[in-house]
């Protein structure tokens, strides 16, 4: 278990080299990735049993993005990680790069599910968790869904089954930033109360602040302490959390990103 | 399992309860329609290796790409239209562009989907699966063909999309006929026109061949049991020799074996051709000796269209 400085500094990381991999481009998704660093951080240096020297480990824990959309977040925690060199950030949707916006379990190495069609990166993920029940495995799989994506009608599906399967080695994770393209997630279609529709289609639900890495840290150790049950944890995030041109902006879902944000963005990090 | 007298999905069934056996990883995955094809007789032996979600489609898609994902061997089953228009994103991104091994079954295609009326009728649905890179099809149309095709299927890596009939039809194969996905079978061979036919109507075709004869015209029938990837090979080789074609499905003649036929020579090697099918209209409810004359797919539509095709020849 690390600390909580440890994890803070790692999800500071994450968040630097997202924007920097997104200003390098000068255009990406910075809102939903930006909001998703401190759970990545906690996941990937503190809790899932994954080897970047082993990638394809077979009881290895699994992590599948759903809101596929966030990729520059995940491709940042990777190179941290060592899955491949931080230089290839910088070619995140160049031709031919290997990081394309969404996630692509066939391009990057560490990527778990190939995503990008709301709502079916969940559904793959209460697949995988499926298998591990099958084989009485003790590995987990992780996938965080967006609160705009939960309007998509195949994550209800997902969660019924997951809900009556009892799939608890299944640890999901909802980035309630909020905010969707056309406006806040309430203006557009509200989903809430989000929390009761989790607990009625049986599942074992916490809500936390996103960003506090150490609340993050706990309700995954009560997840996994948690049987018969699949998990959800409802992240309270704010969106392009870190980017403070994208702070809290609607806008920020898919954005321009200038040479000198991208470099105050950083530095303001720092 | 009589290989010559039992239904198609009977002979299924069976064959799916022996590759268990054989194969730890396979698991089948379902959307509350195991009573349609008799699954719940493969339950009843595995019900650990059955995924029942329940009547949804789409999360079916998902969780058998996940299981496959894990290095299970899912086969999905659900009606043709449920198992292709429904989840035409789901089969495209989760298994295809994944590539993920699903084998996916859609039974009752077209006009065998009867009294579920033209909801459950899907004339479409090798139109949506053929759009889809790297997805294989096939329609295997007896026992035979099913059970020596089998190991085949549970080796193919990829998506796979499987158009089963249920009930049973005359037999068409040898037990000791050998098939290969993407290799058409020749029935019978001719001069002066080929018919290529799949599915049900490779028994019409078969039928419509002998009452030509008789009229002193001969026809090569070829089975493209696999639609894609089409054997382009098979239908050009034909076609030198008979200089005329005519396609048979139980599908729309808009992107099924007629289209994917007429694309093949239309590059290669243009002749007269005529295509029979559901002439790009919907279903409706009936039974198959209604439905066949009502969307024109029996014998003798057939042999009008060789007789129209010959005359185009001069």
């Amino acid at each position: 278990m690390n600390s909580r400085a440890y994890l803070e500094e790692k999800a500071k990381e994450i968040r630097k080299s997202t924007i920097e991999c997104i200003g390098a481009l000068g255009v990406g998704h910075v809102g939903g990735s930006m909001s998703i660093c401190d759970v990545l951080a906690v996941l990937y240096f503190d809790q899932m049993n994954v080897d970047p020297s082993n990638p394809k480990m077979p009881n290895r824990d699994r992590f599948v993005l759903s809101k596929g959309h966030g990729g520059p977040a995940v491709y940042s925690v990777l190179a941290l990680k060592g899955y491949f060199p931080k230089e290839l950030l910088l070619t995140l949707n160049q031709p031919n790069t290997n990081l394309p916006s969404h996630t692509d379990m066939n391009k990057t190495v560490g990527i778990d599910m190939t995503t990008g069609s709301l709502g079916q990166g969940f559904s793959a993920s209460v697949g995988m968790a499926t298998a591990i029940q099958l084989d009485k495995g003790d590995n987990y799989v992780y996938s965080i869904i967006g609160d705009g994506e939960s309007q998509e009608g195949q994550i209800w599906e997902a969660a019924m089954f997951a809900g009556s399967q009892k799939l608890d080695h299944l640890i999901s994770f909802t980035d309630s930033n909020k905010m969707q393209i056309d406006g806040t997630v309430g203006e557009v279609n509200g989903i809430y109360p989000l929390d009761e529709k989790w607990k009625a289609f049986n599942w074992h639900v916490q809500v936390i602040d996103g960003h506090d890495v150490i609340a993050i840290q706990n309700a995954i150790l009560e997840a996994k302490k948690t049987t018969g049950k699949p998990s959800m944890i409802i992240l309270n995030t704010i969106k392009g959390k870190g980017a403070y041109f994208a702070e809290g902006l609607v806008g920020s879902h898919n954005m321009p990103v200038s040479k000198e944000q991208c470099k105050e963005a950083i530095e303001r990090l720092s | 399992m009589n290989l010559l007298k039992d239904d198609l999905r009977s002979i299924y069934v069976d064959l799916l309860i022996e590759a268990a056996k054989k194969y730890d990883d396979l698991v089948i995955v379902e959307a509350d329609l195991m009573k349609a094809l008799s699954t719940n007789r493969f339950q009843d032996l595995y019900p650990e290796k059955t995924i029942n979600v329940g009547v949804a489609e789409a999360n079916m898609i998902g969780v058998a790409a996940g299981l496959a994902n894990m290095g299970k061997i899912p086969f999905t089953h659900t009606f043709t239209p449920f198992a292709t228009r429904r989840v035409f994103d789901q089969v495209m991104l989760s298994v295809a562009y994944s590539k993920l091994s699903v084998k996916m079954v859609g039974s009752d295609p077209g006009i065998l989907a009867t009294l579920n009326g033209g909801t459950h009728m899907s004339f479409e649905d090798m139109g949506i699966m053929r759009n889809i890179p790297t997805m294989t099809i096939i329609e295997p149309i007896d026992g035979v063909q099913l059970h020596n095709m089998f190991p085949q299927i549970i080796e193919h890596k990829g998506p796979l999309f499987i158009r089963l009939a249920r009930k049973d039809f005359a037999p068409i194969y040898d037990l000791d006929q050998e098939f290969t996905i993407g290799k058409a079978t020749q029935i019978i061979e001719g001069t002066d026109v080929s018919i290529f036919a799949t599915g049900i109507m490779v028994h019409e075709a078969l039928k419509a061949q002998k009452s030509l004869l008789e009229k002193g015209i001969s026809a090569s029938v070829i089975n493209i049991h696999t639609l894609k990837p089409i054997d382009v090979e098979a239908i050009i080789n034909d076609v030198k020799k008979t200089n005329a074609v005519v396609t048979a499905e139980n599908h729309n003649i808009i992107n099924g074996l007629g289209s994917a036929v007429a694309e093949v020579l239309a590059e290669n090697y243009p002749v007269p051709m005529e295509r029979i099918g559901v002439k790009d209209t919907f279903g409706e409810v009936g039974q198959v000796d209604y439905l066949i004359e009502r969307y024109e797919l029996t014998s003798r539509h057939i042999e009008e269209a060789v007789l129209r095709v010959i005359a185009r020849k001069k």
